[in-house]
């Protein structure tokens, strides 16, 4: 049965349209909602005003975007395409690869430089349309160095016939040579009110019913992330059903916050020394199955609020805030990690 | 036919009807499998908790008794570098279940190849209840960050026909792009009377005599509010004694009490010679296949018990997190429990000898520790 599971189905005439309709309707808010158009952007103002201007002169550069998940950037680049070759030309005339797809060296060498060598069919009779393609590279900074130096060449050589668009959340990753071929556009985090006007705008299509209380903490859960803040807005939905009305805590449900009692108990350990009184709050955490990143997080957010500790405690504190955090990142054991920066801080906060 | 198989097994829920405790979460998982759109999933919690029975249950639920009726294929990968790659796939016919952590970092492959073929093709039985099929991938958080990268546009682009349910211990290691694209599930340890109770039924169901909760309780506090863990403990109980006694010992595994027997030894000579008998005892717990994080673990613990003071305590904790931190990103596990080891004994002896004979003006200690030491030396 295994070589049927992979088989490709072919799908009879009848029942075409309807699956087209349910995949439609399946279809994840995140994409059902992104903006078509340039002039569907309501956010990176500034980005999109220097876009647009050069759309006007038909002459793009290469472009690299970078900026926090979330903001924008591959929604841009598309919406771009699709306002430059029209809803028909956009396949043909658009490479998109992301980290999904093999990107070794390999492949920048045979797939990329190909795509870029092949001249644009000119016999359009639309001559708005430019005479160059797009590659569109998306989460470039997971390619590495060498698949990016291979591309170095490859962008001028081919630069009539192919514009380059990088897209990365750190613009660190991107070798020097490759950064320096490139327009350089910065997403910022959304601001409150663009991010709220687009999620009042899919409440309104999709007709859910959210507090205005639960908007403003989808927004301050998010940071500033578009995306986020909608899968959150679709699972809270998706939680309490049709008709009834988002609350606070089904959001803070949904976003995997840990509960305010939990981070009180510990918080309030900072100012003892009694070792057991630690373990047994943090062993409670950890076996409520809370994520030790999270808990993080919040604590990291209660000392920032915290007046009762001096300038100098708070800059130790967070030592040992980052020390964890480096920890957890190579993917040390949570409990014994919790403890020792429960340790480390009740020690300089007691 | 059922007789050859281990209590938590036998006795493994398999529909969310049947689910004993988190009654809010398990509701939410039906709403969730009854309605017309299921999202993205990552399951996450202690283990022992119930991630993978409630997983089942979610399937289940979904494709009906179809889902259950599973197979075991070897599939192999090829790498860019022509290297081949085995993984073991489990699938029925309406979902499929890896364990991309077996290929260490070539799991890149493996989830952009697999991924792709089953999101490219749709639902193979017309009659299905479902138009997707879903991926189940377990351990997700030894995911490398390569593949979880490669996870991330996958998810979106193929959401029509695929879903995928990730199951871990822990969402630290998984990369904020690929939470946000989940609903995240918590599934936290039942408590201690929720667990007495499942022991109740489950002795109720094997008519194996009453079992005293006093008992029950104890096994559920021992096993740490791990409800697999505790069911093994109860029916090697059952071997060992029957019927159930109130003051019957708590089975301990053999190696859990060689650790403590370390722990012992180490508090009770700090010398070459002791660090050569632990020594010892540590290669052949890493030869029994003990994970040797889960050795530096339970030893810190055992030492901690043992320890009165709290500020020792608490230095063993430290110098325990930062061990095993080196133990994971390190390559020989000898090396750094060897460490943990003498560095504990540095620190006990410095105790005993600072309260077994007067102070001589050592200024040994340093920094923050050293001065909280004093303070707390000056309180008594």
């Amino acid at each position: 049965m295994a070589s049927s599971f992979f088989a490709k189905r072919q799908p009879g005439p009848s029942n075409a349209a309807a699956l087209a309709a349910q995949a439609a309707a399946n279809k994840p808010w995140i994409e059902k909602y992104r903006p078509k158009t340039m002039d569907d952007i309501s956010s990176q103002e500034q980005a999109v005003a220097v876009l647009k201007k050069t759309l006007e002169s038909q002459n793009l550069p290469h472009l690299l975007f970078y900026g926090p998940p979330g903001t924008g950037k591959t929604s841009t680049i598309l919406a771009l395409a699709r306002d430059i070759y029209g809803p028909e030309m956009v396949n043909s005339r658009v490479l998109e690869l992301n980290a999904s797809d093999e990107r070794g060296i390999q492949v920048i060498r045979e797939k990329v430089k190909n795509f870029a060598r092949s001249t644009v069919s000119t016999n359009t009779s639309d001559h708005s349309v430019p005479p160059y393609k797009i590659i569109i590279l998306d989460e470039a900074d997971s390619m590495t160095a060498d698949a990016q130096s291979a591309l170095r060449r490859t962008m001028e050589t081919y630069s009539k016939l192919t514009r380059f668009c990088l897209i990365c959340n750190y613009v660190t990753r991107i070798i020097e040579p490759l950064a320096s071929r490139c327009a350089k556009f910065r997403f910022r985090p959304l601001e409150e009110h663009h991010s709220k006007s687009r999620l009042e705008l899919i409440c309104l299509q999709e007709g859910v019913q959210i507090s205005p209380e639960a908007t403003l903490s989808l927004i301050r859960l998010s940071d500033g992330d578009l995306r986020k803040a909608i899968m959150f807005l679709q699972s809270a939905s998706r939680l309490v059903g049709k008709g009834k009305e988002i609350t606070v805590e089904v959001v803070s449900d949904v976003a995997g916050t840990v509960p305010e009692s939990v981070i009180d108990g510990l918080e309030a350990c900072w100012h003892t020394r009694d070792y057991n009184k630690i373990s047994t709050e943090v062993t409670f955490a950890v076996r409520e199955g809370h994520s030790a990143a999270r808990i993080l997080t919040q604590l990291h957010e209660r000392l920032l609020r915290n007046d009762a500790l001096t300038s100098l405690q708070k800059a130790r504190m967070a030592e040992a805030f980052g020390d964890m955090d480096k920890a957890l990142n190579d993917g040390a054991d949570e409990e014994l990690q919790l403890l020792n920066m429960m340790s480390r801080v009740s020690a300089i906060a007691a | 036919m059922d007789a050859g198989l281990l209590w938590v097994d036998k006795h493994r829920p398999n529909s969310l009807d049947k689910l004993d405790y988190h009654p809010d979460l398990t509701a939410h998982l039906k709403s969730l499998c009854a309605s017309g759109d299921f999202p993205h999933m990552l399951v996450y919690g202690p283990s022992g908790a119930g991630k993978k029975t409630r997983i089942a249950c979610i399937l289940r639920e979904l494709f009906g008794a179809g889902a259950s009726k599973l197979k075991v294929d070897p599939r192999v990968f090829e790498t860019p570098s022509k290297r081949k790659l085995e993984i073991q796939v489990t699938s029925s016919n309406y979902h499929i279940e890896i364990n991309p952590s077996d290929v260490g970092n070539q799991d890149r492959i493996v989830i952009q190849d697999l991924l792709k073929e089953v999101a490219q093709t749709q639902q193979l039985d017309a009659s299905a209840q479902k138009r997707f099929k879903v991926v189940v991938i377990h351990e997700a958080d030894l995911l490398t960050r390569d593949a979880q990268a490669g996870l991330r546009r996958t998810m979106e682009k193929y959401m029509g026909n695929l879903r995928i349910i990730m199951c871990c211990n822990t969402t630290s290691n998984i990369i904020g792009p690929i939470q946000s694209r989940c609903l995240l599930v918590r599934v936290g340890a039942p408590t201690e009377a929720a667990m007495v109770e499942v022991m109740q039924r489950v002795v109720k169901k094997e008519h194996c005599g009453p079992l005293p909760d006093s008992f029950a309780k104890r096994l559920a506090q021992d096993s740490g509010r791990n409800l697999r863990r505790a069911l093994l403990m109860l029916e090697t109980a059952k071997v060992q004694r029957q019927p159930f006694a109130e003051d019957q010992a708590v089975p301990r595994m053999d190696w859990e009490d060689f650790i403590k027997h370390s722990a012992v030894n180490i508090l009770k000579s700090q010398n070459a010679d002791t660090l050569l008998t632990v020594r010892g005892n540590l290669y052949e717990l890493i030869n029994h296949c003990i994970d040797p994080p889960t050795i530096l673990k339970t030893l810190a613990k055992e030492l901690v018990a043992r320890i009165e003071k709290d500020e020792i305590k608490m230095k063993v904790i430290q110098e325990a997190a930062f061990y095993e931190h080196r133990l994971r990103i390190g390559n020989k596990a000898i090396f750094h429990l060897e460490a943990f080891v003498a560095k504990v004994m540095h620190i006990y002896k410095k105790y005993k000898v600072r309260f077994g004979v007067p102070l001589l003006g050592k200024g040994g200690t340093t920094g923050e520790t050293g001065t909280g030491q004093r303070k707390n030396e000056g309180e008594e």
